[in-house]
């Protein structure tokens, strides 16, 4: 019933958008390649391609160090704060308990606001606690930040999920923690990994919460230290290039990979953000 | 962890907000002075209209386009190779905000990609600082925005129609409605529940805008592209007007509820 014209149609639209998409950011890693003496902030292809810039923003920039900050803050986070809203999301959705509902209610309330209300005292909070510019500083409020939307998250799969799955598990025996680790959880995989991903990007991009609370340079995460950078090399296009690739590939490779969870996961239930 | 991480400091955020405070010395009572002074305050004032205008170009612009789109793209879902269009147009959404105002910042730079595109056009007495000019830094900022929004709109619309059943609209056009027609009274109604989502997270990103503003213009040029968010940020970290920045870091969530109550009530009910 798709006549061919609506099909070429279709292909025309969904390609100018995919362009569109993504030219500024093929363009940023072209110009990454070009060597420093051709840099300028106009697109051109270089005369020739030059991994030099990677290499001088990874070493004289500093960014291996930014990056392992970043690594070291997002593994911690999405490790502690996936393994919590699993346990927490199955108590929610099957266990009776007192206070229940309240309990959820100010679990939501981490969904529904943002950083930039409550970062000011909490800053002062971290300072009073001694804890301002330490990855912990970072790590903490991520944690109640991801686990806010994971208990969400679980809790809406495992209510999703027929009891009769786990009636047979406990008729066979099978205690509360073998339910929820070998029947549970191996069935909920997408939605687990569609949940690492999203809380994984969340703290990967993070800005403001470094911004504020990380004063030591060796400390930094990578997008801070990208717009440190930016300030300190304003005009040098490709070396500032180099430092912007480096800091969004890892995401990139992993979106490469899992983009089905990635999609679906901001489609359903990405209210944070 | 939460209430100790997120519930204290957001009850601690409305008291702050009472006081008078540099975050040094000791605090004044205050009352709802911070409120009525913010509330009162042209600059602050501003940075809501400023917020208004990036809802614009964050939700209201991308939605509409990808509206349009969907029109076209009506049968789009079930084209072969649909999946891989999908992530490309998504690609924007992952990658972080302080990286995409980077690229931003040299297009829209006086020697940039875009002023090079108009030069090349003959439409170079257009040319100018985008981000350094007062007419054109908060539109500019705008677009890049509507740039990274339109992908997600797009996505949630082809989907939200690749769910329409087709009896819908056999039925339509049994009853020889045009193409027109068939959109208005078939397709958009049922894709209030894929709008709604849409316009909930487009505007409440367009509210939240941070990075990207702090990275783009630092507010600039003098307050043109000063949001609330940037506001918080500036006023307790830079000026040390720590209640101020709290009070209007309140009255920006309560605004963000808000939008999100009301723009949840789009949902066709039976999906609540």
């Amino acid at each position: 019933m798709i006549t061919r014209r609506e099909v070429v149609l279709n292909y025309l639209v969904l390609g100018v958008f995919a362009v569109l998409a993504l030219a500024p950011i093929l363009g940023v890693v072209v110009t990454a390649l070009t060597p420093a003496d051709e840099s300028s902030a106009t697109f051109h292809l270089p005369s020739r391609l030059d991994f030099s810039n990677f290499a001088t923003a990874w070493t004289e920039g500093h960014f291996s160090q930014y990056l392992r900050s970043s690594v070291i803050v997002t593994v911690i986070t999405v490790a502690v704060s996936t393994v919590l809203s699993i346990l927490a999301g199955y108590a929610f959705a099957r266990k009776r308990f007192v206070g229940r509902t309240v309990l959820f209610y100010l679990v939501l309330v981490g969904l529904l606001v943002p950083f930039e209300t409550y970062i000011i005292p909490l800053y002062y909070e971290m300072r009073s606690f001694g804890l301002t510019d330490t990855y912990a500083s970072l790590i903490l409020p991520q944690i109640a930040q991801s686990f806010s939307f994971g208990v969400f998250w679980m809790r809406t799969f495992f209510a999703s999920v027929p009891p009769g799955l786990e009636e047979a598990a406990r008729i066979d025996g099978a205690s509360d923690r073998a339910v929820l680790w070998r029947v549970l959880v191996p069935v909920a995989r997408p939605a687990i990994i569609s949940m690492v991903m999203l809380t994984f990007m969340w703290t990967w991009n993070d800005f403001l919460l470094s911004l504020v609370m990380i004063t030591s340079e060796d400390r930094r995460t990578a997008p801070l230290a990208l717009s440190f950078f930016q300030g300190a090399h304003l005009t040098q296009y490709s070396l500032l290039a180099a430092a912007a690739t480096i800091v969004a590939l890892p995401l990139i490779v992993l979106y490469a990979f899992l983009q089905r969870y990635f999609i679906r996961g901001m489609l359903a239930g990405a209210i944070k953000g | 962890m939460v209430a100790v991480f997120l519930l204290y400091p957001l009850l601690d955020a409305a008291w702050i907000s009472l006081y008078q405070w540099d975050g040094l010395s000791a605090s004044t009572w205050v009352g709802l002075d911070n409120y009525a002074a913010a509330l009162s305050d042209p600059e602050l004032l501003n940075s809501f209209v400023h917020a208004g205008v990036l809802v614009f170009f964050y939700a209201i612009l991308p939605l509409a386009l990808a509206l349009v789109l969907s029109a076209i793209l009506q049968r789009g879902s079930r084209l072969r190779g649909i999946g891989v269009f999908q992530t490309l147009i998504f690609l924007p959404q992952v990658v972080a905000a302080v990286v995409i105002g980077v690229i931003w910042v040299s297009i829209y730079a006086p020697d940039g990609t875009l002023n090079a595109v108009l030069r090349v056009l003959g439409l170079h007495p257009v040319g100018r600082a985008w981000l350094g000019d007062f007419d054109t830094a908060l539109p500019a900022i705008g677009l890049i925005g509507t740039w990274l929004e339109i992908g997600l709109c797009l996505v949630l619309l082809v989907t939200g129609i690749g769910q329409i059943p087709r009896e819908l609209y056999d039925a339509a056009r049994t009853d020889g409605a045009g193409a027109i027609r068939e959109f208005f009274a078939v397709t958009l109604p049922s894709l209030r529940g894929s709008i709604s989502v849409a316009l909930t997270l487009t505007t409440l990103s367009a509210l939240k805008t941070f990075d990207l503003v702090y990275v783009t213009t630092h507010g600039g040029p003098g307050t043109a592209t000063s949001v609330p968010a940037f506001q918080v940020y500036n006023l307790a970290f830079n000026t040390g007007q720590v209640g101020m920045g709290t009070t209007v870091g309140i009255i920006l969530t309560v605004l963000i509820l808000i939008v999100t109550v009301l723009l949840r009530r789009i949902e066709p009910a039976e999906e609540v």
